[in-house]
């Protein structure tokens, strides 16, 4: 491949345009959702396409006094690829064509793992003390679920025969049916939801951004383009990873035809459901508890899947 | 109408700003969230942060101590911005006019751009208000 199909795949498919534009309807899938389970009518479905055009084409970008400048501007940008780039990585190993190369799985945990880190040195380069303490609740919290989600991430690894490539996971599941389907499979499945809810900051574990105690935390200082580019690295992990889990265990996209694309997508909505469910039924835990279900009760499923996956149960 | 006046009328960020009020206004913001109301349903959100916000909401008599806290607020939001005065406090002092506290108006404090009046304001007030809010919106983003 030349450089422009490259970079046609980074910006329009399935990069930048198409990942952002889906993920801004995911993010309002959740807000609708949210809105029914509290018998409310909710927003339109171009809400989030009417804030994105106000933050980037209208509003004022501020950096505060004390602050350095230029990761506090930077480390948005620094998301934002990041996160196209896991998206662009993910969607090009799946389908009939399977473009992916050898080791992506863990370009891809490496990719999702950056936006976090960048919010982080955003948020203390922002000269914020609120931020600051949004920032280091951030690094806790990266620390206590990176341990489950790399353990739980394993077993579909080890299910499809030490695969290090999401085509042949992939491959292994179009001839010998989905990960879930087997104990470990089923078990790191459960493990792994819990983790990306904490990647994502939703709500059991949105300490990092707690609106009522730290005014947004992490994200406090950022306003106008600044806040529009990590609202949209947002959206556009909320549309990538759970489409990772169902890459990973649910089967992916198998080929380019409707019906496996129909089943891909069901199986999509049917986890980001769950993670909406979980979102609106729990209070926002504390970090330390945080820890300890992370390390405690999450690891050991995650270490009980990645034993069982060994055994081939 | 132009984009930048569609978009800025269909997506208001509200920072809530309690400057010294008894807490009923503060309530009765909340109920505008709640099922029978809805407001997010117009795009319009609570938000933590005075830089993410479009629109401060000014409850409470402007006193001594926080005048300035205000005038700080007002030029930390990134502009276009716009402020209500909300409820008989905000507006006009209400009963606190002649206390040996509250020195002056928040409109003499800050340029204010819609009123909200009632002690507290019923969520239909509030809903009236936001309508006053987006016309002066469109009035001042026109033709752009």
């Amino acid at each position: 491949m030349n450089l422009a199909e490259y970079l046609f795949m980074f910006l329009v498919f399935p990069g930048l345009l198409f990942s952002g534009t889906a993920g801004l309807v995911v993010g309002w899938v959740d807000r609708k959702v949210t809105a029914m389970l509290q018998w409310r009518v909710g927003p339109p479905w171009y809400q989030n396409f009417l804030d994105m055009a106000k933050l980037f084409l209208y509003k004022e970008t501020l950096v505060p006094k004390g602050a350095a400048r230029g990761y506090f501007l930077g480390m948005p940008l620094l998301a934002l690829s990041a996160a196209t780039l896991a998206s662009t990585v993910l969607f090009s190993a799946n389908g009939g064509a399977r473009n992916g190369f050898l080791g992506d799985v863990i370009v891809v945990v490496y990719l999702l793992m950056t936006p976090p880190i960048a919010l982080m040195l955003g948020a203390f380069a922002s000269a914020n003390t609120l931020a600051t303490v949004g920032a280091s609740r951030e690094m806790k919290l990266m620390l206590s679920y990176e341990l489950p989600f790399l353990l739980a991430l394993s077993v579909p690894i080890v299910k499809s025969g030490y695969a290090l490539k999401l085509g042949d996971i992939i491959s292994y599941q179009v001839i010998n049916g989905a990960i879930v389907g087997s104990w470990s499979g089923a078990l790191s499945l459960v493990a792994m939801i819990f983790c990306i809810q904490a990647k994502l900051g939703f709500v059991p574990f949105d300490m990092p951004e707690a609106e009522t105690e730290l005014m947004a935390g992490v994200y406090i200082e950022y306003s106008g383009k600044a806040l529009g580019i990590l609202k949209l690295a947002k959206s556009i992990m909320i549309f990538a990873l759970p489409a990772l889990i169902v890459t990973l265990y649910c089967g992916g996209v198998a080929s380019g035809s409707p019906v496996d694309l129909a089943k891909f997508a069901i199986k999509y909505i049917a986890i980001v459901l769950v993670m909406i469910l979980i979102k609106n039924t729990n209070p926002r835990v504390r970090i330390d508890h945080a820890m300890k279900f992370f390390w405690g009760p999450v690891a050991s499923l995650a270490v009980l899947s990645c034993v069982l996956a060994v055994l081939g149960q | 109408m132009g984009l930048k006046e569609i978009v800025l009328s269909r997506s208001i960020y509200v920072f809530h700003l309690s400057s010294g009020s008894c807490n009923n206004c503060d309530i009765e913001i909340l109920d505008c969230l709640t099922p029978r109301y809805d407001l997010e349903r117009f795009g319009i959100t609570l938000v933590g942060s005075i830089r993410h916000a479009d629109v401060l909401l000014c409850t409470g008599s402007t006193n001594r101590m926080t005048a300035p806290i205000i005038r700080k607020l007002y030029e930390e939001m990134p502009k276009p911005a716009f402020v209500v005065a909300f409820g008989a406090c905000g507006a006009s002092r209400g009963l606190f006019k002649d206390s040996y506290n509250t020195g002056q108006p928040l409109d003499e404090v800050i340029p204010v751009d819609a009123y909200i009046p009632g002690c507290p304001p019923k969520p239909e007030a509030i809903i009236g208000g936001l309508i006053k809010l987006i016309g002066k919106i469109k009035e001042k983003t026109k033709g752009r």
